[in-house]
């Protein structure tokens, strides 16, 4: 659904950044996992077709915590 | 002995960033720098008090194998005893509806479809936010006005099969309707004929008939004169030094489209909107931000911590998943991990007809199985290497 304005000026909306293939491999490794193990996220989602990410990327969030301040968090494109 | 230079404290802190987290280390810093004004920390203390932060730092961290899960779904649900469980609807905002406590809860966790009573709070950019009067007039812009709500009376003819509409002179002056614009607008949408008669509209409809003359008196009713879809109740409130539009009822993405509207504050607490028009990571804020809130009302000290997880799981999938049958609960790998949660029959039947295989990994499967639970120390599992398999020897 698109209101015509860049949703990730949205407060709610915390930073979302593609990673390149070689982080992608250094996440996945870091924490011994699969991408399919990474929480997931649709490729139909609004923030999804805002940068562009395609079914396969990882996607590196950047969350403001109320607790640690900032936290990053990663999420598996996938297809809808 | 003299102290350190604030710069050697940033500089000492900023190494802790890789470990302790930016919130823990701006707020070490910030206190440090406020005592040492006077140079009162040596170097010597400075390290000692930076090891004692990395100790307490990793000291409070989650041990690996740690329920946090239950731990989350305990420190939630004591809580929830104290809270109102009547359906209460209580003026918070001005006069507008808003489910309260405990049904409140249940709605964001069961992460329902259309809230109970849909609230929108809608900032508006700062030309309109100052003046009370472009926001009055935003508002009434946008709060939808059907036919009904300026009508006094219907009555229909049935000797001449025409429907009588008389028209409120108060109720239209108030939201800038005349009866010619009120003619015109069923007009168009019904393709039906309109004769004006001071306040009063005479509707004929296309066929002679009676039901007809009914079905038409109900669309006539119904149809929308100008106003957003969806949006029932506004109420313009100064919050701070700002005029903020709160309406009962919800067009998120409509709202956001409106030249008038500040578009990177705007919320609704139909966190399925949110999800819609702004991605999972923004319901994920809303879950934790609503129920927060719901919680804090009632007065109710939950650690954000706990609800942070709760909004994790259902948002996990990518997308937003109730806490239960239909969700979180509902997609375990596990067959009697979900069959002992709701449901039984179904879920051993289907397993049973697909042939499902259980792994027995996860806590429910093992207690059922009267086996040792992969939780705490029991998450640790000792395998020794035969040799010939590459193991010592």
């Amino acid at each position: 659904m698109s209101v015509g304005f860049d949703i990730g000026q949205h407060v709610l909306v915390p930073k979302h950044e593609i990673l390149s293939k070689e982080k992608a491999r250094e996440v996945l490794e870091r924490y011994k996992i699969s991408p399919h193990q990474l929480p997931l996220i649709k490729s139909s989602d609004p923030v999804v077709k805002a940068i562009g990410a395609k079914p396969g990327d990882i996607l590196q969030i950047t969350r403001d915590s109320p607790t640690a301040g900032r936290a990053i968090a990663y999420r598996f494109v996938i297809e809808e | 002995m003299a102290g350190v230079s604030p710069d050697t404290i940033k500089a000492e802190v900023r190494k802790l960033d890789e470990m302790v987290s930016e919130a823990v280390v701006k707020e070490l810093e910030g206190s440090l720098l406020r005592v040492s004004k006077a140079g009162a920390i040596t170097r010597e203390e400075l390290s000692k008090i930076i090891e004692g932060v990395k100790q307490a730092y990793v000291n409070a961290m989650v041990e690996p194998g740690e329920a946090v899960g239950t731990v989350a779904a305990q420190s939630i649900g004591e809580p929830g005893t104290q809270m109102t469980l009547r359906t209460f609807h209580y003026a918070g905002v001005a006069e507008l509806n808003v489910t309260l406590g405990l049904p409140r809860l249940i709605e964001i966790i069961d992460a329902r479809r259309v809230p109970s009573a849909a609230l929108t709070t809608i900032y508006l950019k700062e030309k309109y936010a100052r003046s009370k009067e472009k926001a009055r007039t935003f508002a009434q812009k946008i709060e939808l006005t059907t036919v009904e709500d300026v009508v006094l009376q219907t009555e229909t003819d049935l000797i001449n099969v025409v429907l009588g509409l008389t028209l409120d002179r108060s109720r239209m002056q108030r939201r800038e309707l005349t009866p010619s614009k009120v003619a015109s607008a069923i007009k168009e949408a019904l393709k039906v004929d309109a004769l004006i008669e001071g306040y009063k509209l005479r509707i004929k409809p296309t066929t002679q008939s009676l039901s007809e003359l009914r079905r038409l008196a109900a669309k006539v009713r119904a149809l929308p004169l100008h106003g957003v879809k969806g949006i029932n109740r506004v109420v313009v409130k100064m919050e701070g030094n700002e005029y903020v539009v709160y309406t009962e009822g919800s067009n998120f993405s409509e709202i956001l489209t409106m030249p008038e509207v500040d578009q990177t504050r705007t919320v609704t607490n139909n966190i399925h909107e949110i999800e819609d028009v702004l991605g999972v990571e923004a319901a994920r804020n809303a879950i934790i931000n609503e129920a927060v809130e719901t919680l804090d009302e009632q007065g109710l000290d939950v650690d954000i911590r706990h609800i942070m997880l709760v909004a994790d799981m259902m948002t996990t999938r990518g997308t937003m998943k109730q806490v239960g049958r239909h969700g979180v609960s509902g997609e375990k790998t596990s067959v009697l991990a979900r069959a002992s949660f709701e449901i039984t029959t179904k879920h051993l039947l289907d397993a049973c007809i697909h042939g499902e295989t259980d792994r027995l990994d996860g806590i429910i499967e093992n207690i059922i199985a009267g086996q040792p639970i992969p939780l705490g120390t029991g998450s640790v599992e000792l395998t020794m290497r035969r040799e010939g398999e590459g193991g010592h020897k």
